[in-house]
């Protein structure tokens, strides 16, 4: 039994149906844990005040609205190689909800840089490399809503979201090239020297593992509406055809 | 492939439109400028990399849904597909012959424009160097947005909301560079990688086009 | 040189029209489509002309050997008539006789004319002398003789009859009598897809 059977549309049905009960449960348990205890039970930040706490919804938003993108491209790949048409739905899918993380770290961020650095909006290469993120979600969009025959707009999608990768790498280089910028660090890294204070880091990773599954759990619902869409599309041609 | 390219060519020449029309909408734009900016000499002089490289893209915008869709709705893509010809040399070549139309005319006359917005002295032969580097990667780029939107009925916006994204490197690079020519700073590395984008889309883009070609004509 | 089809299949926007075509051509041998409208010519032909991937089965014939005319003549309207026909020439890299192509349909004396300024029926006629500069020895026809005059409709017929007696192959999609007695005749109503079965959706995702 091999993984590319769940990339059946009839096994996909089942197994999701199954699962999101289970995952829609734990994204509600998670996102409440993590945002309660993020906004009402940790220290106002010495520097920042209470302004900190948005870092619950920022930086989970902000993640996410990257690893949308990596996942597009992963199942972009996976339709162009093996033709799974559950995988080129869930790139279709994961596009509108990777838009809204984008929009949402947009957002949180001009709320949070207001107080911290006096600004909404400064030409800062991260704040810049996410608006460029958002044209080239918008773009995708664009290109599946405009395209009629479904496995064509797959194709070409796929195709957007390949050279589309390449042309996002290189516009964040050419970003961090072209303003140094004010934005702190990452929050989060692996070497834990410049990390924020566990205090304010665990509650942080519950959110970020809230915000996970809330884009698993969309992207779950969002693919089975995309299928179940297809089937009904097929069968409208069918009566067109008898 | 010569003969493509000289058929291009000469089309561009007869049918007038096209080709003209992006000179004269990067003449406006220049013109347009500081008219709503105002006439102070120091600060057009010190916007007028960013405005010359934004006109050069939008100028190069104009024309690319010319590249294929003209081909397309005559029959022409069709055949070139069934010909001994390569689809990816096609791409290549076409994109090729919108560069010698549109990017290499918006090259020559950049420096004229660039007078026009109190460019510094120093900027003007690091100006045509950028646009000559990196005039060929908008035509690429766009063309290969160009295949991706050639079956649909629509895709004149589409084309641009799809392309504008992709052009962000070269634009910066680009930009960069006259910036830093003006500036008299070093511009070496914005240079190198402003060819390297032109170079690496030359390379690579005709093989998405043209699958995307492809795509679209089944 | 020779064309063969098994059990292919073809289709349009995911729906399956033709399925089960078996047939062999060989040089010499022109066959003629016949069918209703939607009933999939113009997808088979664009199957064999290889811009569409078949449905289901297969075809063979040699790499670059097919000259495809549509409803579309692939003309220039600000090049002139023997511009385009050059064009087309040096693109397939065939035989550069544009003057032999042009008289077999009679366009001669409008070679210098721009291609915007010719008739309906004189475009098609250039469109179909395209096909004598491209040497190749498969044509793929649909429709060819739309906005033809009979006399220009019998010119063409001995243009095919000329090429398919010099070897040649053709297959054409037509609704008008040729005159092509020597021609096959393939119905294509009896290969027609039925209606899809009823066993379930996911014939949705083929």
């Amino acid at each position: 039994m091999s993984i590319w059977e769940y990339a059946n549309p009839k096994k996909f049905m089942a197994l999701s149906a199954g699962a999101l009960p289970w995952t829609v449960g734990l994204t509600v348990l998670l996102l409440a844990t993590g945002l309660v205890w993020g906004f009402f039970f940790t220290p106002d930040d010495y520097r920042q005040g209470s302004t900190v706490k948005i870092i619950y919804l920022h930086v989970p938003a902000a993640m996410m609205a990257i690893n949308a993108w990596i996942m597009m491209l992963v199942t972009s790949l996976i339709w162009i190689i093996r033709r799974h048409h559950v995988s080129a739905l869930a790139a279709k899918a994961a596009a509108p909800v990777g838009l809204t993380f984008t929009l949402v770290a947009l957002v949180t961020g001009a709320l949070w840089g207001q107080p911290m650095w006096g600004t909404w909006w400064a030409w800062d290469p991260r704040l810049t490399s996410f608006l460029i993120l958002t044209l080239f979600y918008l773009g995708y969009i664009a290109l599946w809503a405009a395209i009629e025959d479904p496995d064509t707009a797959a194709d070409l999608t796929s195709i957007l979201c390949l050279v589309g990768s390449v042309f996002a790498l290189l516009s964040r280089y050419a970003v961090n090239f072209w303003n140094q910028g004010l934005h702190q660090g990452a929050s989060l890294s692996l070497d834990k020297q410049e990390n924020v204070a566990d205090v304010f880091w665990l509650p942080l990773v519950v959110s970020i593992a809230g915000f996970i599954l809330l884009f698993f759990t969309m992207v779950l619902l969002r693919t089975r509406t995309e299928i179940r869409s297809r089937r009904l599309k097929a069968l409208l041609a069918r009566e067109r055809v008898a | 492939m010569k003969a493509l390219l000289l058929r291009d060519l000469r089309l561009a020449l007869r049918s007038g439109g096209g080709f003209g029309l992006g000179l004269a909408f990067f003449f406006l734009l220049s013109v347009l400028v500081p008219l709503g900016v105002g006439p102070e000499g120091g600060m057009l002089g010190r916007i007028a990399p960013g405005i010359l490289w934004v006109g050069a893209l939008l100028a190069c915008l104009l024309s690319l849904d010319r590249i294929f869709a003209l081909d397309q709705e005559d029959g022409s893509l069709d055949l070139l597909a069934t010909a001994p010809i390569p689809l990816e040399a096609v791409v290549a070549v076409k994109a090729c012959a919108h560069w010698l139309v549109t990017g290499l005319p918006l090259t020559l006359i950049a420096p004229g424009l660039g007078v026009l917005l109190n460019l510094p002295p120093g900027g003007y032969g690091w100006l045509v160097l950028s646009l000559f580097l990196g005039t060929p990667a908008l035509s690429v780029i766009g063309a290969f947005g160009a295949a991706v939107t050639v079956g649909l009925r629509r895709g004149g916006l589409l084309l641009s909301l799809l392309v504008l994204p992709l052009y962000v490197p070269t634009l910066i690079f680009g930009a960069e560079v006259v910036r830093r020519g003006t500036g008299g700073m070093a511009l070496a590395t914005p240079l190198a990688l402003l060819a390297a984008i032109s170079l690496g889309a030359a390379a690579l883009l005709p093989f998405a086009a043209a699958s995307a070609i492809r795509v679209n004509l089944r | 040189m020779f064309l063969s089809l098994s059990s292919l299949a073809v289709a349009r926007g995911g729906v399956t029209l033709l399925q089960g075509l078996s047939f062999r051509l060989l040089p010499g041998q022109a066959l003629i489509l016949r069918g209703p409208n939607g009933s999939g010519k113009t997808s088979l032909l664009r199957t064999l002309a290889g811009l569409q991937p078949p449905a289901g089965g297969s075809y063979h014939l040699p790499p670059d050997s097919v000259a495809y005319a549509a409803h579309a003549d692939g003309l220039k309207s600000t090049l002139t008539v023997a511009e385009n026909l050059a064009f087309w020439a040096r693109i397939y890299g065939g035989p550069a006789d544009g003057d032999h192509a042009l008289a077999a349909m009679d366009l001669t004396p409008l070679a210098r004319r721009r291609a915007g300024d010719l008739s309906a029926g004189q475009k098609r006629r250039l469109g179909l002398a395209r096909l004598l500069v491209t040497g190749r020895p498969l044509w793929l026809l649909d429709e060819p003789t739309v906005s033809l005059d009979l006399a220009s409709v019998a010119l063409f017929a001995d243009v095919v009859r000329d090429h398919v007696s010099k070897g040649g192959l053709a297959v054409i999609a037509t609704h008008v009598d040729l005159g092509l007695s020597e021609a096959a005749v393939l119905d294509l109503d009896p290969h027609r897809a039925r209606a899809i079965q009823s066993s379930g959706f996911d014939e949705a995702f083929a």
